[in-house]
């Protein structure tokens, strides 16, 4: 069927606003973190700071360890994004491939546990960490992220586990292949945009996290970067408006960063050339 | 992929979590560490706070205080997830409208017996309400704000009105015609930061005698309505809806959203808090000529309610005479002054308030100072139940109230009736 010029023109112009909608915040808030105090307050913005100033980087650097949050915050974020998919990988593969009341039940479960509100677990989590000398520990906060992105984790891979054709685990298994090696050599392999596609969402999860960071790390060389970030804001809401935009500016970079780096890797042909027609 | 790439993924992983493992809290050497809960947030007022903290240290080799930063945006989760899982900081900087949950939930400490005399003479009497919760004492006030007017000085010399000061301030009445006087050609005389009504209204009507809360002989709160309560909802009120000197589309804007329509001269006066001068010394354009006012008074003279920033001490913490010498150091007079100066607010301890850097004209120091003697605890400091009753019933009828959207009378049916059934559940 042909598209109509008309109709083109108009999917190219929902695709732009969409775009624009989707970047707006974006580039508001670059704008917002060179901008000096006294446009901020202006009564007429502009989206090209008049005077751009580096002021609010430095005081946000000054005010808060932002270096050291970032650092956590990365710690956190790829502890938690590579055993989530170490743990999740194997468990994937057996709620894909075998078909039992467990499969379903775990399946049932994984959707269920996705509804739980953070603060229903947070107290008994907080004991738990507590008993194990956990709290205020990057590690603490890892074990906490993995198992808070598993479940998700686990479905997500199941997914792309499921369409890996079994035709090739069987030709494997024809020519020898245990299923420890099937799974090694041939399965994982295939698997590996949606292994990575799924250590981005766990890593994006934890990196973004606040409320388990808050409550868990007490001191402020253990902290991340979004507890870090609401230091700039005080009494009723008022928020030190520069410098809370220059950090959170730098604090959108890295995940933004692996984004990019990896997102080839998810859209990537992921069977291209796995079984010949 | 190998065994060997697989082996080699999982030793990543082992040395990643080795990586992150903490120092943990150091080694005990014998010293006593507290934990500090700062929520100082401004420059000016964080670097107070760390510098007292660092002069603490020099001086007590045995008694180590770690200064850690929280933030007002989230210290209640905080706390109450520290409280219940035995993790609490030693001290504790909130605000007192915070406190009563946690001392009636037996998370702080009884300071009664564990304030040296000074800082308790230091403080008025009316501070200390604001931490009294039953029998106890939950924490030291130290350091508190008035609700003041910030005025366009250039507008109101031109407009030829009386400036008020706080020995002669406006009365409600010469407010809201002082305010239709400046309004005119595009501009309001005023804009009122509404977003969150309740507090604001509340306070202000202290000084027209609003009680609003009414304890009864069987130690029972309701709410009631009266003359006094009627006076700033009725001004605000009228002014947005009759005079038309109030901007309509500010009721629904926090404090910082007004300044810019304020320095481009949009409104000739903005009430907020004492402490907003900072933001406004920072980004007010250049020549912009401000100056603080007085809130206008009733019958009650000046008096408003406030909340104050408070110091407390957890119940669990296993060192609390140490914890209480260290607020005795953070709040001796000059410490004090260096916090107020540092947040851009008033000190609560007497002698703290006479110093001299706190009753300069420069940046209206002087109009706040004094104002400090006319501050009383915040109306529903100790009511049971009031943040539900705030936030359902008391913030959307007032919001409807100002906009015009209903009248007095289903304002009273609405707080009176509606509250009094939330109030009473708390009450049982």
């Amino acid at each position: 069927m042909r598209t109509s010029t008309a109709a083109r023109t108009g999917q190219y112009a929902a695709l732009l606003g969409y775009l624009v909608f989707l970047a707006f915040p974006f580039l508001w808030l670059i704008s917002i973190a060179f901008k000096p105090p006294r446009e901020l307050a202006s009564l007429h913005p502009t989206w090209i700071p008049e005077n751009p100033t580096l002021d609010n980087f430095r005081q946000a650097f000054d005010e808060q360890p932002l270096l050291h949050a970032g650092l956590n915050s990365l710690l956190a974020a790829l502890g938690a994004a590579v055993i989530a998919v170490l743990i999740a990988t194997p468990m994937a593969y057996v709620v894909a491939r075998r078909r039992g009341r467990l499969a379903k039940a775990a399946t049932g479960w994984v959707v269920v546990s996705q509804a739980f509100p953070f603060v229903l677990v947070i107290i008994p989590l907080f004991l738990v960490l507590k008993n194990l000398g956990l709290i205020n520990s990057v590690p603490g906060l890892v074990m906490v992220y993995v198992v808070w992105s598993l479940p998700f984790a686990l479905w997500m891979l199941a997914g792309y586990v499921r369409a890996v054709p079994r035709e090739l685990e069987e030709a494997a298994a024809v020519d020898g292949a245990g299923r420890l090696r099937t799974l090694v050599s041939v399965t994982a392999p295939l698997l590996a945009p949606g292994i990575v596609a799924t250590a981005l969402f766990a890593f994006i999860t934890a990196w973004n996290e606040f409320f388990f960071a808050l409550v868990l790390l007490k001191t402020p060389e253990k902290q991340t970067l979004p507890v870090i970030l609401t230091h700039f804001i005080g009494a009723e809401g008022v928020a030190d408006l520069g410098p809370l935009a220059a950090a959170a500016f730098l604090a959108t970079l890295p995940s933004l960063v692996v984004f990019a780096l990896i997102q080839r890797r998810i859209t990537g042909g992921m069977l291209a050339g796995a079984v010949k027609s | 992929m190998t065994r060997t790439r697989i082996l080699t993924l999982f030793a990543c992983a082992v040395l990643l979590l080795a990586g992150c493992t903490g120092g943990g809290d150091g080694a005990d050497d014998g010293r006593i560490t507290l934990r500090f809960l700062s929520l100082a947030w401004q420059d000016e007022s964080v670097k107070a706070n760390r510098e007292l903290v660092r002069e603490w240290n020099a001086t007590h080799p045995d008694v180590r205080v770690e200064y850690v930063q929280g933030s007002w945006d989230s210290v209640h989760d905080q706390l109450l997830t520290s409280f219940e899982g035995g993790e609490a900081p030693d001290i504790i900087h909130d605000a007192s409208d915070d406190l009563a949950d946690f001392a009636y939930g037996g998370y702080l400490a009884d300071l009664t017996d564990l304030l040296p005399a000074r800082l308790r003479s230091d403080i008025p009497r009316h501070s200390w309400e604001t931490v009294t919760f039953g029998d106890g004492v939950y924490g030291v006030p130290f350091l508190q704000e008035p609700r003041v007017l910030i005025a366009n000085a250039t507008l109101l010399k031109e407009s030829g009105v009386r400036i008020p000061t706080p020995e002669h301030p406006w009365t409600w009445a010469e407010f809201r015609q002082v305010t239709k006087e400046l309004s005119g050609k595009g501009r309001y005389g005023v804009a009122w930061p509404l977003k969150e009504p309740v507090s604001a209204t509340l306070n202000l009507s202290l000084s027209t005698g609003g009680r609003l809360f009414h304890r009864g002989d069987d130690g029972k709160v309701t709410v009631r309505l009266e003359d006094g309560d009627e006076v700033v909802p009725r001004t605000v009120h009228d002014q947005v809806g009759t005079d038309r000197s109030a901007s309509p589309t500010t009721l629904g804007s926090g404090g910082s959203d007004t300044l810019p329509g304020f320095f481009a001269g949009k409104y000739a006066m903005v009430p907020l808090g004492f402490s907003y001068r900072q933001q406004i010394e920072q980004q007010a354009p250049e020549g912009f000529d401000w100056q603080v006012l007085p809130a206008p008074a009733g019958a009650d003279g000046l008096a408003q309610g406030v909340s104050p920033q408070t110091l407390s001490i957890a119940e669990d913490s296993p060192h609390k005479k140490e914890a209480a010498a260290f607020v005795d150091f953070l709040l001796q007079p000059d410490n004090m002054v260096r916090l107020a100066l540092g947040d851009w607010m008033l000190p609560t301890g007497e002698q703290a308030l006479k110093d001299p850097a706190l009753h300069t004209a420069e940046r209206s120091w002087a109009t706040g100072t004094a104002l400090a003697a006319h501050l009383r605890p915040a109306p529903a400091q100790s009511v049971r139940g009031y943040a539900e009753w705030k936030d359902k019933v008391a913030t959307p009828a007032l919001q409807e109230y100002y906009s015009g959207a209903i009248g007095m009378d289903e304002l009273r049916h609405r707080l009176e009736e509606d509250g009094n059934l939330v109030l009473a559940r708390y009450q049982r």
